[in-house]
């Protein structure tokens, strides 16, 4: 392997110096070009979906309908959840920081299939622009859910145009998720054994496993919603016989595991987080692989939960309670190894470990909720409140968004080859932590008090919380306009990154940053377990090491 | 690194590695499937349960002589699936190209069956939305069963069409002399794809047709 690379002049041939031209982009199958191109896309929904939550926030600052009407909020609530679920939470960590990561922390050139990847793009893209045209030509209210009988006979809104968007969105996770997979299995270097790899791809491989189990169920389910609404045959229409509840079956078997998708894969991030900011090995590393499998598993068997006041037997209930009660269980595993990993670590406090301990305590709050929820009777009286929403709020945005950006800020020198400013990161995420808790602490007060959700207008002694709400989202929002502003000038301006800024364990930080296009110049041969953090290491830093780690 | 006739694409490091790959890759797609297919099922298994009567009455308004007709049809393209696939293990283009060819007709005389069959349905009056006519059933909701079966059987013959154009492409392939033996593959996971194809077959056919219809 070539010596000392690094200077600050021009970097060596790197996958983003290597051509230039629109057409290297878009027909590239570099898994880390794919993973920029979602990048690009993804943060665009991001802030579409934001501007929605921006619009239900000023409206719901005064207690009656002063912004808008009651079907246009309707809408707001929908494209906001339709757009951040499907096309921000569910591919964002997988689609952006799994496709960049997962070659290089396996020691491979690419993903097992390159062309395919590419086609995931594309197809999740064409389902952006059906959902974006549902947006524009008057938008959508049946809720992200798309509940029948009113999805598919009542709703006078664009059904068909976003259900066709989630369908084909839907086939994209699903290929990245067989990649993935595929990848894990058969593209592992020399001595990567499974039990080495980095806890970051088991989150992953758990998560492809529910992506390819689950999402053609949500296919089965869409495609019969919507040949119902076109063709008015009667599948889940009472009128013709047909049982709605059996539609939230079918919805919720995909749906509640599509939690995991969007949560699992941030699991794998903070983990890699952790240990590398407390420069130890994460402590019961096989605990925490084998729980994501445990949480994928176990996942499927818990849908129920959003039913218990929807008809469903009350034997039923009871037995998904339980096994919801359950699946509660590998995540704490998870979450008190991490703290076992901190307790006597050295800890350093940068940006991507504020993230990290913050998603710790939101996750765990957002975790300990879920519990209430899936106590029979305490749901009976907290549901469809604003419980729930702060509850899934926070395991979605606290828990997934956080570790998202943490991983973001963690690998940026490693993506961009820059690094970016350090103050304004940590500003930013404190930023973010605070804004977050504002917003939403107060929404488990309303919901306890019976504010129900998806309402616009609300009766006056609930507003000195929706005030707080609406004042916490708007630092919130502050707080993600900063790295976007951040990230975009250290392209430009930022410090070229070391290979390894953090003195970091993992392959990928064995190649320079950027990567060059095939990653490694050769194989590399794996000898240790995974975050081996030596004495020598382990140390306090001196200065920024530059040295490659030997490879082969 | 060994790379006979030059099939090995640069993510892989050898041919083995290769279609291990394509193989799991393959799989991991039909499961897939599997699940797309099984929640239609699982609904089916709801509706039939919840109105046995009106699914046995429905059923008895399928053309079983035609239904089986192309069960064995279907049954006959898993065979030349299976010589094709046989036929590029050894290399051989032209066999490749016979048995496709087999297979290509056999899955076209089936859709043309299920074309005959859906145009009966119009004229009965068995399609369901607004040209249903319920009145000739004793029983109600016979229109959940035409439902699932036009969803089911719809669904099915998409695969077909779909299994129809690959062999297409798969052809020009092979006489452009691109399939050679380092990428039998090709025609090996075509083949994991009809069969799969044809087992769905295998279940809707008593499902639908068979199931109840002497109850
Ligand atoms: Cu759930």
């Amino acid at each position: 392997m070539s010596a000392q690379a690094t200077s600050a002049a021009e970097p060596q041939r790197n996958y983003l110096n290597a051509d230039y031209g629109i057409k290297s982009w878009l027909l590239t199958t570099d898994h880390k070009r794919i993973g920029l191109m979602y990048l690009l896309t993804m943060t665009l929904f991001f802030f579409l979906g934001g501007a929605f939550a921006v619009a239900i926030r000023l409206e719901l600052a005064t207690p009656h309908g002063d912004l808008v009407e009651s079907e246009t909020y309707n809408k707001l609530f929908t494209m906001h959840g339709v757009i951040m679920i499907f096309f921000f939470l569910i591919p964002s960590i997988p689609a952006v920081l799994g496709n960049f990561l997962l070659p290089l922390m396996l020691g491979a050139r690419d993903l097992a299939f390159p062309r395919l990847n590419l086609l995931t793009w594309y197809l999740f893209t064409i389902g952006g622009v059906f959902t974006l045209y549902a947006v524009v030509s008057g938008g959508v209210d049946t809720g992200w859910t798309f509940y029948t009988p009113y999805s598919s006979t009542y709703a006078n809104t664009h059904v068909i145009a976003t259900a066709l968007g989630v369908f084909i969105t839907g086939f994209s996770s699903i290929l990245t998720g067989l990649n993935f997979i595929v990848t894990t299995h058969k593209m592992r270097a020399p001595g990567l054994t499974w039990f080495r790899l980095p806890l970051f791809v088991w989150a992953h491989y758990a998560t492809s496993l529910i992506q390819i189990l689950g999402t053609p169920v949500l296919a089965t389910a869409i495609l019969l919603v919507g040949i119902e609404r076109l063709f008015g045959v009667g599948i889940f229409d009472p009128k013709l016989g047909g049982d709605p509840v059996l539609f939230q079956h079918l919805f919720w078997f995909y749906s509640h595991p599509a939690v995991y998708i969007m949560i699992l894969p941030s699991m794998g991030v903070i983990s890699e987080l952790i240990s590398t900011f407390a420069r130890k090995r994460v402590f019961g590393y096989s605990f925490i692989a084998m729980s994501s499998l445990a949480i994928a598993i176990l996942g499927f068997f818990v849908w129920g939960h959003h039913m218990f006041v929807s008809g469903q037997s009350v034997y039923a209930g009871v037995v998904f309670s339980l096994l919801s009660m359950l699946v509660a269980v590998p995540s704490a595993v998870k979450v008190f190894n991490w703290t076992a990993t901190l307790y006597k670590g050295s800890i350093q406090f940068s940006t991507p470990m504020i993230y990290a301990l913050g998603f710790l305590g939101l996750f765990t709050i957002g975790g300990l909720t879920g519990l209430f929820l899936a106590t029979l009777a305490v749901d009976v009286h907290v549901h469809d409140t604003y419980f729930v929403v702060a509850h899934f709020h926070y395991i979605m945005v606290g828990g997934a968004l956080m570790a998202y950006l943490g991983g973001l800020h963690f690998w940026w020198p490693k993506i961009t080859g820059r690094m970016y400013p350090e103050f304004l990161g940590k500003i930013s995420a404190v930023i973010i932590f605070l804004g977050f808790n504002l917003t939403f602490f107060p929404q488990f007060l309303l919901g306890y008090l019976g504010m129900p959700r998806r309402y616009h207008v609300y009766p006056d002694e609930f507003q000195v919380l929706n005030v707080l709400s609406s004042a916490g989202a708007s630092i919130l929002g502050l707080g993600y306009l900063i790295p976007m502003a951040y990230l975009v000038w250290s392209l430009k301006y930022g410090k070229r990154a070391p290979s390894n800024p953090w003195r970091a364990s993992g392959l990928e930080w064995t190649t320079p940053s950027p990567p060059a296009t095939f990653n490694f110049d050769r194989t590399p041969v794996v000898t240790t377990e995974a975050y081996h953090y030596s004495e020598e290491l382990g140390a306090p830093r001196t200065g920024t090491d530059v040295r490659e780690v030997e490879i082969v | 690194m060994s790379d006979p006739g030059g099939a090995v694409l640069h993510q892989f490091d050898d041919l083995d590695q290769q279609v291990e790959a394509g193989r799991l890759g393959m799989w991991a797609f039909l499961i897939q499937e599997v699940l797309f297919f099984g929640g239609m099922f699982a609904v089916y298994a709801v509706y039939r349960h919840r109105f046995p009567e009106s699914f046995a009455e429905g059923s008895h308004h399928l053309d079983v002589l035609l239904g089986g007709v192309n069960t064995v049809i279907l049954i006959g393209s898993s065979l030349t699936a299976a010589l094709a696939v046989h036929a590029a293990e050894r290399g051989h283009a032209r066999g490749i190209v016979t048995w496709l060819v087999g297979t290509i007709v056999l899955g076209g005389a089936f859709l043309g069956v299920k074309a005959v069959e859906y145009s009966h349905k119009f004229h009965d009056g068995l399609i369901p939305g607004s040209g249903f006519v319920s009145a000739q059933f004793e029983t109600e909701n016979v229109e959940v069963f035409y439902s699932l079966y036009f969803v089911l059987t719809g669904m099915h013959a998409l695969h077909m069409v779909i299994g129809v154009g690959i062999m297409i492409w798969l052809i020009a392939l092979t006489l452009r002399g691109y399939i050679t033996k380092e990428r039998q593959q090709y025609i090996e996971f075509f083949g994991l794809y009809w069969h799969f194809v044809d087992i769905v077959w295998i279940f809707l056919f008593p499902l639908l047709y068979l199931l109840g219809r002497h109850g």
